[in-house]
């Protein structure tokens, strides 16, 4: 791929921004990287190459809160080539990878490295969240400003829950300190113990270890406390209770300035789903009963939970190929992550634009960064997809290292055909 | 919400319910994994034929020779694998017996790579024990037709041949299901036994039952099996005809789940003046191995309301029955 961006014109297609409320059929100019214009050229625009949009829609390129890429650290299961790769061939531009990398994004050196390999690779963006204390030991406080520095957009301790309310106090108000949003994954690992599932009568009829939604609730509530008394920026991340959109609903409405999201997922399936140790369907955090779908797909209506996410986490065969509890957790969401979230508008529950704005602005205001919109001279890091065609989601069809998905055997209907990160067209195929 | 699983019709084949995997298509046993999902024909016919070996006089039989049979204890045990050893020899079929966590397991062989390496050596049958829930599902999912599979038990998920044992020797005694009020008493949590037996006691039909436990030993939702749960041990066992006494499996406790085993036995002990509250010719059963004192007073074990030695003795000829009624021949078909 050429160093120079190209002048791109994409012609004819539905162009969906909701940052700018714009749903027409139009024309957009891309050079130097970024939106030159919307409808008419600009003077004088010669261009290298014309995308041909016509019966497809335009958006900003998704943005997906939550994916994990396994590099450094876990490079049989997926790489940053790989993944990136996929992303955009999902219509994915930026990926924010959470900092449970081995080693743990704890350093300058780890996020250097990753964003030399990223680079490299010249496909997605790829950000990072750092660890918000050292190792995710959950004992001392990272070096936050020279993560900042070293490119971090805000800090998490992933999986890894602060047991010490002290230590999450400080760890909280260091980042206050330096204007760092922290990204937290609610989880009372008291309340987990070693579960699989959700706790319920599936979890009770198979014999399987349960996690309690009080695992969840509780840990939103103390979480909630030290947000409140820390004055600390904070987004709640992959909720899967309808009990917790609830209490962030509440919070939110007693004014404090905080936002969620929800795996794209546990919108559509259940604990259910896991039927006889169907191991595609061990996720952590687990699916939940057929009541909390519906209550976080009330909550993203309402606007209580901003944003979805893919939650990717890409496996290798063997991953999966155990008894149920002994398979590791997690499912590869790249690949589904567009279809899926434009599935919401097909079943009504959001307009189009609003689905694109959850997988695009509202990200990006999460993470305080200037993308997800096509305003003129914005980054021009845009999706194009088909949103009749129709694709059955399969090994063959799977662009993402990992293969382990539920939804194998599922018939999606959208695709990205076009992808530019930066203006420069890093993938594209009509599959005809 | 529900077009939602209406527009998302899986087109490819998914893990089928226990029922499916568990029978050939003429209905026959194929695996015995879970009692759920089995017809009351098939737990019968199971009966039956554990019937007709206990009341031949032969203690030999050949309905197995010539196939082979592997018992994969993942989990130490004695009493299980003993009596499915003694079960396979009566039929004269070929036994293995591997424990394995002094074997592959510790050397990273993956679970598939070993049951692949035993089915080069021309094993017919795998009787599986091991700690997690669903590993005999997942091994009858990856082995080739004309071998079956046998739950031995799965971490806390079920026990079948455990369960129709104690049916066995129920129905040894009190042979008219509809009529029993039954109690099952103790860590419901994390016994794969009682989740067998409430399903046999269910499908065969009986009159009431009961379980009888601490909140922190019910598993969530569990009334949704069929069962009417109590707290009152005094309550829960009055004017019943069949108490099923648990272990209290303390090696599966990862926390607190109780105080003491000295305020358990106060609260649910099976002592003699607890007894007095069944129905006068109530029987008490138990698994084993029993901790007297802390789940039954040794009055009560040994006294003459206790079945607890005809269970042992009834394992060896109901997994005689499941296994003849399991085997493959070559080509897949039943071999019984």
């Amino acid at each position: 791929m050429s160093n120079v961006a190209k002048r791109i014109h994409i012609k004819g297609g539905r162009l969906i921004d909701p940052a700018n409320s714009l749903d027409e059929v139009t024309d957009l100019w891309v050079a130097e990287g970024k939106v030159q214009a919307v409808g008419k050229a600009p003077d004088g625009f010669t261009a290298d190459e014309t995308i041909n949009a016509d019966q497809q829609i335009i958006c900003p390129g998704l943005i997906d809160l939550s994916a994990r890429i396994r590099e450094p650290g876990q490079e049989h299961k997926a790489t940053i080539a790989s993944e990136t790769a996929a992303a955009a061939k999902a219509g994915i531009t930026t990926l924010i990878c959470p900092p449970d990398t081995q080693p743990v994004i704890d350093s300058p050196a780890i996020v250097e490295l990753i964003h030399l390999k990223a680079r490299e690779a010249n496909m997605s963006n790829l950000h990072m969240l750092g660890a918000l204390t050292c190792n995710l030991g959950g004992e001392l406080i990272s070096e936050m400003l020279s993560l900042k520095d070293a490119g971090v957009v805000g800090m998490s301790n992933a999986g890894h829950p602060v047991s010490n309310s002290l230590i999450l106090r400080r760890a909280f108000e260091y980042a206050a300190t330096h204007d760092l949003t922290v990204f937290i994954r609610p989880d009372d690992h008291g309340l987990s113990d070693n579960g699989c599932v959700h706790e319920g009568a599936l979890a009770s009829r198979l014999g399987l270890p349960g996690i309690p939604e009080a695992a969840e609730t509780v840990a939103v509530a103390r979480h909630l406390e030290l947000i409140e008394q820390t004055g600390v920026r904070a987004h709640f991340s992959q909720l899967t209770t309808a009990r917790a959109a609830n209490m962030i609903a509440r919070a939110r409405h007693d004014g404090l300035k905080i936002t969620a999201d929800v795996a794209i997922h546990h919108l559509y399936l259940t604990d259910i789903d896991i039927r006889d140790y169907n191991s595609a369907c061990h996720l952590i955090p687990p699916l939940r009963s057929e009541r909390d779908r519906d209550g976080l797909r009330d909550a993203i209506k309402q606007g209580a939970i901003d944003a979805i996410c893919s939650d990717h986490q890409p496996h290798e065969p063997d991953a999966k190929q155990a008894p149920f509890p002994d398979t590791e957790p997690g499912m590869s969401g790249l690949d589904t992550l567009l279809p899926l979230v434009k599935r919401l508008a097909d079943e009504k529950l959001l307009s189009l634009s609003d689905a694109i704005d959850r997988v695009t602005r509202l990200p990006a205001n999460i993470l305080g960064l200037d993308q997800g919109h096509l305003s003129i001279g914005a980054i021009a890091d845009i999706c194009i997809f088909n949103p009749d065609m129709s694709w059955a989601v399969s090994s063959d069809t799977l662009n993402s290292a990992g293969h382990n998905t539920p939804f194998i055997g599922w018939e999606m209907h959208g695709r990205a055909t076009s992808t530019l990160v930066n203006g420069q067209l890093v993938f594209s195929n009509d599959y005809d | 919400m529900s077009s939602v699983k209406t527009q998302a019709q899986p087109t490819q084949p998914v893990k089928l319910r226990p029922g499916n995997i568990q029978l050939d298509q003429q209905g026959k046993l194929r695996h015995f994994l879970a009692i759920e999902g089995l017809p009351k024909t098939v737990l019968t016919k199971i009966l039956d034929t554990a019937e007709s070996f206990t009341a031949s006089e032969e203690k030999k039989f050949e309905l197995l020779k010539g196939h082979t049979i592997a018992n994969l204890f993942f989990e130490p045990s004695t009493r299980t694998r003993t009596t499915f050893e003694l079960a396979a020899k009566r039929l004269s079929a070929d036994v293995l017996n591997i424990n394995i966590s002094a074997s592959s397991s510790s050397k990273g062989e993956t679970l598939l790579d070993m049951l692949r390496n035993l089915e080069a050596m021309h094993v017919d049958m795998f009787v599986v024990r091991h700690g997690s829930s669903g590993a005999a599902h997942f091994i009858a999912n990856h082995v080739p037709k004309h071998v079956s599979v046998l739950n031995a038990g799965d971490g806390s998920h079920e026990h079948p041949t455990q369960a129709m044992l104690d049916m066995f020797t129920i129905r040894q005694h009190k042979p008219d299901f509809p009529s029993l009020r039954v109690a099952i008493v103790g860590d419901l949590m994390h016994s794969r036994v009682a989740r067998s037996q409430i399903h046999a006691l269910n499908t065969l039909g009986v009159g009431e039952l009961r379980v009888i436990a601490p909140q922190t030993l019910l598993p969530a939702g569990i009334e949704k099996m069929g069962v009417q749960v109590y707290q009152d041990m005094d309550a829960g066992i009055k004017d019943v005809d069949v108490i099923i006494m648990l272990r209290l499996q303390r090696e599966r406790m990862h926390g607190a789940f109780i105080p003491s085993e000295h305020e358990y036995f106060k609260l649910y002990g099976m002592t003699e003046a607890r007894l007095a509250l069944a129905k006068p010719d109530a029987i008490v059963m138990h698994p084993g191995p029993i901790n007297r004192g802390v789940e039954m007073d040794s009055a009560v074990a040994d006294g003459d309301h206790s079945v607890i030695l005809q269970q042992v003795s009834n394992g060896i000829a109901v997994r005689m029955a499941a296994m003849a009624m399991a085997m493959r021949n070559p080509d897949g078909s039943s071999a019984s």
